[in-house]
């Protein structure tokens, strides 16, 4: 036994010397034609310079990618642990596409991988991608949205969302390369780079080294349209700015936490229109309520550079129609739309006149649409994600409706402007799922004997009498029951949330999280044991696929499954800037 | 019938009962602040210091909040927040802590107290931004020299 286990570990080890290297871009990257990347193979062990080898296609390296070649002799990881040899090549390119195999040697260590560099055609196919993406947008959201926001007949929806009638789709594989869990850095920034990454990872791949701001790049969105393109460029978000998902139409980093560098980031992209929260990352330090650790005044900085600044919804009104406009509406994340709109709880008393999700995409469909030359914007209804991640669905559906209205606004202006195309996606999903309803009219005290299933479910029954698509309000008595199917330690009401946000968990002494005692005494409510870690702090993405739907010219490239790093070349296609425009 | 007026017990109101309740001989030095009279005016462009909150400053100060988890378990110091904090695990970083915090210096190691248990710190108030030098946690409010109890 002992003789076959130091067998099968010293077989083990040399198979782990001889794939040891590891070579970014990964094996079976897709990279643009002429779209700058760094290319780094990080080497397990200590190697010298010129025991280095590495082809392509079976050509020394160096004439196919250009670029200066930096070879560290030693990586250093936290406390200088030293971390083995690596070769470094910035901003390097490849014009021609096809397949493209590369070999890397030195001493026992080698590795190989294949990248596909495609093209795109010569002439573009729209003028403008609205891209729309639904923060965690789930089935269960859109089916919730539909029913609380159309109504259903007899099994039959009384009316449709605008998300509803967009005429192609496909599956999208969300999965992370370290993972096939996902989070909204890496997810989107596959959108956006057409390369795959690791969580918490945004316009890179994530290398070994500490520094989360130098790991090999790869070109973001905004990025190649700016150096391909006059098109104009909008990010609109509800949460703050520099949150992963706006960031990765233009950011670097290994961290997404990086917000303060994420500012400076968008400032050096300078996105056209930039609507969103976060401001305490755009204030220098010394301003109470700024996050920034300098003394840099991006508020300043932008407004130096042309941009009309707007702080609420009057001032969003009055900078409507301007070139550049930053939009920044609250130091956070803005308020969920059903305490905006409603409820009036969260923050909104601090920030009243926050507008939403719908106003900001009319705003920013104004001014980008001046420019002749066309627009790329994206447009994130994040906040169905930051409600859905405290369980808090009455919330999230909420804002699912709104971002539905935004989808409306966008096609409206695809009606009028047919060469646009319209994406409708989610960045990943969440374990959520509705079974039926919760009527307060049934028997008793016990909360559960009130949750209809099956035929018992019924209808519930939400009313829109002022017909603004929300319902007038969400504590109806036989409201649906959205469950998720994973948590931390809490207590489940059975009701909305009206006196603000849900805070399922709070986190102990011994750094577990447990259920909220907040909601202990509410009537009815029961204790419900967690079921992922007791570090987690609220519920976590799930691995399930993403339903992304389409219409406008380029839809037609959106079928069957696909990962999300192959979404990007379709918009690549979309805007054919594989050669410049 | 069960109706869903339930649903507007709040965890504000909650808390707040247990902090009228548990009010009663507690013995308090200084004057008293709460959360609400930190800030006069809060805005996208930033936020201002009440005249309250100006007029104590270097003062012995009393406040009532919840004892966040330290960011690091040698930490000589914890955050005091209005509701008990839940921290969302990819962003758990200071820049993600609320504005009205108040983050408390404590000259003594010291037990860490359960996220739902309310307390009342009792230091000298710091007014204005600073940077922890060991930690990089920059502050607005601090309350230093601090000792603390549980009501």
């Amino acid at each position: 036994m002992r003789t076959l286990l130091l067998a099968l570990a010293a077989s083990t080890a040399l198979i782990g010397a001889a794939g040891a290297a590891t070579v970014y871009p990964l094996d079976r990257a897709t990279i643009l034609a002429g779209s700058p990347f760094d290319f780094k193979v990080e080497f397990k062990g200590t190697v010298k310079a010129e025991d280095v080898k590495i082809v392509i296609n079976g050509a020394d390296y160096q004439p196919v990618l250009g670029g200066a070649v930096d070879f560290i002799a030693s990586e250093k990881g936290k406390d200088d642990a030293a971390l083995g040899s690596a070769v470094l090549l910035r901003g390097v390119k490849i014009d021609k596409a096809g397949a493209y195999k590369v070999d890397v040697t030195a001493g026992d260590e080698t590795k190989s991988v294949t990248w596909d560099v495609f093209a795109t055609p010569e002439a573009p196919k729209a003028k403008n991608v609205i891209f729309l993406l639904g923060d965690g947008l789930s089935v269960a959201h859109r089916t919730a949205a539909r029913i609380m926001s159309k109504g259903m007949t007899e099994g039959k929806a009384n009316g449709r969302l605008a998300m509803d009638d967009l005429d192609h789709m496909a599956f999208i594989g969300t999965s992370s390369t370290g993972s096939i869990a996902t989070d909204s850095a890496n997810t989107m920034s596959a959108y956006m780079t057409g390369h795959k990454s690791a969580v918490n990872a945004l316009g890179v791949y994530a290398d070994r080294t500490p520094d989360s701001l130098d790991d090999p790049k790869v070109e973001t969105f905004a990025e190649a349209l700016r150096r391909t393109t006059s098109k104009s460029i909008g990010v609109v978000s509800t949460a703050e700015i520099e949150d992963a998902t706006p960031a990765a139409v233009v950011s670097h980093t290994r961290k997404r936490g990086d917000k303060p560098q994420i500012v400076g980031m968008f400032y050096d992209v300078k996105p056209d229109v930039v609507l969103g929260g976060g401001s305490a990352y755009f204030l220098p330090k010394d301003v109470p309520g700024s996050k920034r650790k300098d003394d840099k005044d991006y508020i300043k900085l932008f407004q130096e550079a042309g941009y009309q600044l707007a702080t609420d919804k009057d001032e969003l009104e009055k900078a409507a129609g301007s070139e550049k406009i930053l939009g920044l509406f609250h130091t956070g994340n803005m308020d969920y739309a059903l305490d905006r709109m409603q409820l009036k709880k969260g923050t909104v008393e601090t920030f009243p006149n926050q507008p939403g999700l719908v106003e900001m995409t009319k705003v920013a469909l104004e001014s980008l649409s001046k420019n002749p030359e066309g627009f790329f914007l994206m447009v994130e209804g994040a906040s169905i994600d930051k409600a859905s991640h405290p369980l808090d669905w009455d919330r999230a559906v909420f804002d699912t409706i709104e971002f539905d209205k935004a989808i409306a606004v966008a096609r409206e202006f695809q009606a009028s402007q047919p060469d646009t195309l319209v994406v409708v996606t989610g960045d990943h999903t969440h374990g959520v799922s509705i079974i039926g309803t919760i009527d307060d009219d049934k028997p008793g005290t016990d909360m559960r004997e009130k949750i209809g299933t099956y035929d018992a479910a019924g209808f519930p029954n939400y009313v829109d009498a002022d017909g603004d698509g929300y319902p007038d309000r969400v504590d109806v008595s036989r409201r649906l029951a959205i469950f998720a199917n994973n948590g931390p330690d809490h207590y489940e009401t059975f009701r909305p949330k009206l006196d603000g946000p849900f805070e399922p968990a709070v986190k102990s002494q011994d750094g577990i999280y447990v259920a909220n005692e907040a909601y202990k005494n509410v009537p009815g409510a029961v204790f419900v044991e967690g079921n992922i870690p007791r570090d987690g702090d609220t519920g976590v993405h799930a691995v399930d696929d993403v339903v992304l739907q389409a219409a406008g010219p380029g839809a037609e490239e959106f079928k069957g499954y696909m990962e999300e790093s192959d979404v990007y070349k379709v918009l690549a296609d979309t805007f054919a800037i594989g050669v410049k425009q | 019938m069960a109706g869903s007026s339930f649903a507007g017990i709040s965890r504000r109101a909650l808390l707040a009962g247990l902090a009228g309740l548990s009010f009663a001989g507690v013995a308090r030095a200084g004057d008293s602040l709460t959360f609400d009279e930190l800030y006069g005016k809060v805005s996208v462009l930033g936020l201002a210091f009440s005249d309250k909150t100006k007029a104590l400053d270097g003062k012995s100060v009393s406040m009532r909040g919840f004892m966040a988890p330290p960011l690091k378990a040698e930490a000589k110091f914890f955050v005091l927040t209005e509701i008990p904090m839940a921290l969302c695990p990819f962003c758990s970083s200071d820049a993600d802590w609320p504005s009205n915090i108040v983050v408390v210096y404590i000259d003594e190691k010291t037990t860490f107290v359960p996220p739902s248990r309310l307390i009342e710190v009792t230091g000298t108030l710091e007014v204005g931004s600073w940077t922890d030098p060991e930690t990089g946690f920059v502050s607005l409010l601090r309350l230093v020299h601090a000792s603390f109890e549980t009501v």
